[in-house]
């Protein structure tokens, strides 16, 4: 009788081949799907990014923050800096925008990280709400009214779908690279701080050196969301509703997708996004009452039923549709 | 005699983890019994359980005739069972006057009072302004016994006295539970120095991987029954 | 001139957000709970005596006799219901309970008193100053508030240093199990921790609402505006948070004076500088955690 070590289970490799085919149809999507089913995709795939980055933080390396639309912002207003002011290629100025992001959360990350918890987390808000008063004072970037991306030049219909598939990449690829974190060195070090951070330190991790990676990583990633998000929708404003750097607007909803959807699981926040934006869609006209509702059910999830939709389903079922955990067979 | 505190059949664990299988033991008023057993054996669990910091799994736990298996920790002590915890645990920002007088604040009427515990102890009284940080091993030590008889308790249970204690300061400490003991009160105590906890001791128990392993009193067995109960081998082969 | 105005101006709005950070520093000193709803239930005290106000026809101030033993009473059934369960478990439940409650609190308040923007009318105490010369004139309102959060801060100190349950909150502080072998019921001492914290913090919105005008989105920047001054003056010390809550006053005074966008971004600014240069700000010996 021999034992292996194995990740993979059955329901893993159907999910590979069905994953795989509905990306391929999503990737034509273009072609057979309207432009306003293209534009919500955009909104839903953003979410989808957005959430599976905040739940790689909170969720695996236990960096929990309030302040991630500081990198949807930066995202996007780095993009209005490239192209407006210094009139670079629209699509270029998408990667380089998210390389401004990742760049500006290193500075970010070493003054905050000097908080714990619940205080790391206030701290990064307060940095995203200072960063946004920085923004309004800037005349050239459209001061507190916001400003439009400067498209003049390149044909609306070869945009649109542009927007379309960098968005799609943008939330695929969240998956994917989460998936590739956690199975990376860095993802065994995150799970043992997760598990126990005496323990993993008495091993020789360095607990604040892979939680820094996590973050710049997910800045990077958060910031490319932003960026491809208004590089869509063109107007851009820092505060209010719809605001790039609004807490409401995105690191709110974000929360409670990946709460209600499942913390700590891959799957969790896609199942969240979709159940989030598909009832917000339904519920449009009551927006207000909607928010409330959310709110009450993250608070009943977080006190009570901590896995959310994805971990109980885990627990009973035992399904991993993303093969990272390793287990002993026979 | 009648028993104060009985513990039938009792399991404890933690999550997937059990630390203690169907102890039975029995403590008689105004007696003094010592629990041995090796590092891991489960001793501080055990006290943990009587005073409701974890709670049992199975089995009962019953003081003065009545279960108090679901009593929770703080009404205990005001029923009068009070632990001098393992590493001593002071209050660092209250002083040592505040470190005392908080003992009692539960309110049990009885011997002891501040002036009491001060008589008692006479190397506090020097000490009371001072804060609880700083003070040295057997200082805290010594305070945090005034601090359990301060509530008075019927039941006083001792969680590795001696532990990171030099041997003198050991001997000072231990001088306490003779007076202790002339009051009435019933002391419990987990030790890991052996010869220490029989020397005080009426009746012992000896733990071994969560279950009692040798039970008597201090003068009916042999050093090779107590090695045996020990490290759960023959011969004391370490 | 103008400068020692903006200066004493400055101080005085720092008592006011001293006494928004004076539950927040209780909460995490005794139980190690940050609630991030914390401003939103100020707002919610100033709308609830917006409403008591108007229909029973008296000044705002005197509606405070109502809404201070009230607000007491949510946050010690708040602590009981719901923070309760997240003292002591991964961190990312209790932000995501306490932010939830915050969003909840938002979106209630804007269904039942719309966007407007209110304020609370205390009559001729708004606009009573005390003329010092011809620049520097002393409002009679913020005067008041300011030594109210002195009082309530010295109260809360002189609570703590020299009654049993104050000992009981501090000893619970250290060391909840030891306060638990001490006979203290901890839940006892949670709950009077959070009623205490969200007294204040509804004293502080109500006094708030009274000099300044709010809508039902303006609690998150009270809540930063009390954090800061926390973290300013250092964890775990009451007259730190009133240290604290003058340095972000002044600070903001100060570039305002220069600019008046620049206010809030300077508060920000200190705040940010003293996480760099002393991380446990002020006064505070704890680390900042």
């Amino acid at each position: 009788m021999s034992t292996r070590v194995v990740r993979g289970t059955m329901a893993s490799k159907v999910f590979a081949v069905v994953a795989l085919v509905a990306v391929i149809a999503l990737a034509a999507l273009p072609s057979w799907g309207s432009v306003s089913l293209q534009r919500k995709m955009v909104e839903l795939l953003t979410l989808v990014a957005l959430a599976v980055m905040w739940n790689l933080l909170a969720g695996f390396a236990g960096v929990v923050s309030v302040g991630q639309q500081v990198f949807v912002g930066l995202g996007a207003y780095a993009m209005i800096a490239l192209v407006n002011v210094h009139g670079q290629n629209l699509y270029l100025s998408v990667p380089l925008s998210a390389l401004i992001a990742a760049a500006a959360s290193i500075p970010i990350g070493l003054i905050a990280f000097r908080l714990r918890g619940s205080y790391f987390a206030i701290g990064t808000w307060v940095v995203a709400e200072a960063v946004s008063l920085i923004v309004i004072l800037q005349k050239s970037l459209g001061a507190g009214n916001g400003v439009s991306l400067k498209v003049k030049g390149y044909a609306l219909a070869t945009r649109q779908d542009n927007s379309y598939w960098f968005a799609l990449f943008v939330g695929v690829g969240a998956m994917v690279l989460t998936y590739l974190v956690l199975r990376s060195r860095l993802g065994l070090q995150m799970q043992a701080i997760r598990d126990s951070e005496d323990g993993a330190r008495g091993l020789g991790a360095n607990v604040y050196r892979t939680r820094f990676l996590v973050w710049v990583l997910a800045a990077f990633w958060t910031g490319l969301a932003g960026a491809t998000y208004y590089l869509q929708q063109l107007r851009v404003q820092p505060a209010g509703t719809g605001g790039a750097f609004s807490v409401v607007q995105w690191t709110a909803p974000i929360i409670f997708i990946v709460v209600i959807g499942g913390i700590g699981t891959i799957e969790g926040p896609v199942i969240g996004a979709v159940l989030y934006y598909v009832l917000r869609d339904r519920f449009k006209d009551h927006q207000t009452v909607y928010l409330i509702s959310m709110g009450v059910i993250a608070i009943g999830v977080a006190l009570l039923l901590q896995g959310g939709i994805w971990g109980t389903i885990r627990r009973k079922f035992g399904v991993d549709l993303f093969p990272v955990r390793r287990r002993l067979v026979e | 005699m009648t028993d104060l505190l009985v513990l039938d059949h009792l399991d404890v664990g933690y999550g997937d983890f059990q630390a203690l299988f169907s102890i039975d033991l029995h403590v008689e008023e105004a007696e003094t019994v010592s629990i041995i057993g090796a590092n891991g054996a489960g001793k501080s669990t055990l006290l943990k359980s009587i005073v409701g910091l974890v709670q049992p799994m199975h089995g009962d736990i019953r003081y003065d005739g009545l279960s108090i298996a679901s009593t929770p920790a703080h009404k205990r002590v005001a029923q009068g069972i009070a632990l001098v915890p393992e590493g001593r645990r002071i209050f660092p920002s209250l002083t040592v006057e505040e470190n005392i007088v908080i003992g009692g604040d539960v309110g049990r009427p009885g011997p002891w009072t501040k002036q009491r515990v001060l008589e008692a102890f006479p190397l506090l009284t020097r000490l009371l302004n001072r804060s609880g940080e700083g003070l040295s091993g057997g200082e805290r030590q010594t305070l945090a016994i005034a601090r359990a008889l301060m509530a008075n308790p019927r039941l006083l249970l001792l969680d590795e006295v001696s532990l990171g204690l030099a041997p003198i300061v050991v001997r000072q400490v231990y001088e306490a539970v003779p007076v202790i003991k002339a009051h009435g009160t019933t002391v419990l105590i987990v030790e890991q120095d052996v010869n220490q906890a029989l020397a005080v001791a009426d009746r012992f128990y000896c733990l071994l991987e969560g279950r009692i392993a040798l039970t008597g009193t201090p003068r009916d067995v042999t050093k090779e029954q107590i090695t045996e109960a020990y490290f759960g081998m023959a011969g004391g082969s370490h | 001139m103008v400068w020692a105005n903006a200066i004493i101006q400055g101080v005085l709005l720092g008592g006011l957000y001293a006494l928004f950070a004076t539950g927040l520093s209780l909460a995490f000193g005794v139980m190690r709970l940050v609630n991030l709803a914390h401003g939103d239930l100020a707002i919610f005290a100033a709308f609830m005596t917006l409403s008591i106000s108007r229909t029973l026809d008296v000044n705002p101030l005197v509606a405070l006799l109502i809404v201070i033993p009230a607000a007491f009473v949510v946050g010690y059934l708040l602590q009981r219901l719901i923070f309760d369960r997240v003292v002591g478990v991964d961190p990312a439940f209790q932000i995501v309970a306490t932010f939830g409650l915050g969003i909840v609190i938002q979106n209630a308040l804007l269904e039942r008193y719309t966007a407007d923007t209110q304020g609370l009318n205390v009559g001729t105490l708004k606009t009573s100053t005390i003329k010092v010369n011809d620049t520097i004139g002393i409002g009679w309102l913020p005067l008041l508030t300011f030594v109210t959060a002195v009082v309530v801060l010295g109260s809360l100190a002189l609570f703590l240093k020299r009654t049993k349950l104050g000992r009981a909150f501090r000893a619970t502080s250290d060391d909840a199990v030891a306060a638990r072998l001490m006979g203290i019921d901890i839940k006892r001492v949670f709950a009077v921790a959070m009623a205490l914290a969200i007294a204040t913090v509804a004293l502080a919105g109500v006094l708030f609402g009274a000099r300044s005008s709010f809508d039902p989105f303006v609690g998150p920047a009270r809540l930063i505006y009390a954090f800061e001054a926390v973290i300013i003056g250092g964890l775990g010390s009451l007259w730190g948070t009133l240290a604290g809550g003058i340095t972000l006053g002044v600070a903001q005074a100060i570039g305002r004076q220069i600019n008046p966008q620049w206010g809030e971004l300077f508060g920000h600014g200190v705040f940010l500088a003293v996480l760099v240069l002393r991380p446990t700000g002020m006064f505070g010996k704890a680390q900042t955690r």
